[in-house]
């Protein structure tokens, strides 16, 4: 017999903290006493209720890595959003919000599967690849991964100074950005959508059998599944969460 | 429901995790099906999710079969699995 859990249930959190990570996206670190613990890549669900009783819900990717206290979701705010712009405008520390998770678990990675690991990400894109960066760092894992991370321009990269501290410190961990927009003065990184050439250049050789995640707008993560299959990448090791319409291009 | 197949609404199957986990006890992103329509077998969660307020349509990314169609309304779930030959589900993993 196995041993069935109730269903995915509704709970109460705290946010404990909220950090600006770029003008349009902030991170809440959440109290979530009923939390049962999560894997990089995973989701959870938040629902707003207004005083009329109508409901919305939205799901956002978690950052955190499992080995961390709290639960951390990180939100761009989308203008023309029902929940996001009150997620990063409106919400300060102390107020409550209901969530439910973790969820999924297909686009997920720990640790003991292995790599290497390559992750692409366009824009928010970054978070749920973060939350595997976070955990390979925690637990010094020796898995090979390298980031190629699309952004718009310099000050709207998510997590840029983390990233950059943890490329340094971290062995077997590159991180390589693409500004598509506008890129400062002295740039030597790309400055162009990711290409077949770019991903020759940067990722892993097919042969080497990576396990790939890429997450972003629509566009872009098709784009870049198909040129992983194209390059010889094994079909169900190139793993892909869209964001949608909603998620903006990059 | 109508079969909307606009391209740039759709997500990947890992975006109807939580809607599954309402009605299923198993982590259902990792479950495999087999497509009636092309006889290819893949997880949940790399199928295409056509969705909205009312439910959701996965279809097969190689033939666009329309695999599971799951309506939310009046307090049932209705689910058409019309599109899957066969489901395997890891009774190891949990919702």
């Amino acid at each position: 017999m196995v041993a069935i859990r109730p269903r995915l249930a509704w709970q109460r959190t705290t946010v404990r903290e909220l950090i600006e990570e770029t003008p349009r996206v902030r991170s809440l670190v959440l109290d979530a006493p009923g939390w049962q613990g999560h894997s990089a890549g995973q989701h959870l669900d938040v629902r707003l209720t207004a005083e009329d009783g109508y409901q919305a819900e939205r799901s956002y990717s978690i950052a955190s890595a499992p080995v961390e206290p709290h639960v951390t979701i990180t939100v761009e705010r989308l203008d023309d959003g029902e929940v996001s712009p009150y997620l990063t405008d409106e919400l300060h520390p102390g107020d409550e919000l209901e969530l439910r998770g973790p969820i999924g678990g297909w686009f997920t990675w720990r640790p003991t599967e292995g790599g290497p690991l390559l992750l692409v990400a366009g824009g928010s894109g970054i978070v749920p690849l973060m939350a595997m960066i976070r955990q390979k760092a925690a637990l010094r894992s020796p898995v090979p991964v390298r980031l190629l991370y699309s952004s718009r321009a310099y000050e709207e990269i998510i997590f840029r100074e983390e990233l950059d501290r943890l490329a340094a410190e971290v062995g077997e961990l590159t991180v390589e950005h693409t500004l598509t927009r506008s890129q400062p003065e002295g740039w030597s990184g790309y400055n162009r959508r990711i290409d077949r050439a770019m991903l020759e250049e940067f990722t892993w050789a097919a042969e080497e059998r990576p396990l790939t995640f890429v997450c972003g707008p629509t566009p872009l993560v098709e784009s870049v599944a198909t040129l992983c299959v194209e390059m010889g990448y094994a079909p169900e090791r190139v793993k892909t969460e869209r964001f949608g319409p909603t998620g903006g291009a990059v | 429901m109508s079969d909307v197949s606009d391209e740039s609404l759709r997500l990947d199957g890992n975006a109807a995790a939580g809607l599954l986990a309402e009605i299923f006890p198993f982590e259902m992103t990792s479950a495999h099906t087999s497509c009636a329509g092309c006889g290819q077998t893949r997880p949940i969660g790399a199928l295409l999710l056509y969705g909205g307020e009312m439910g959701a349509i996965l279809r097969c990314p190689h033939c666009n079969c329309a695999q599971l169609r799951i309506v939310r309304a009046r307090g049932r779930y209705v689910i058409d699995m019309r599109g899957v030959t066969l489901m395997q589900i890891e009774t190891t993993t949990q919702a």
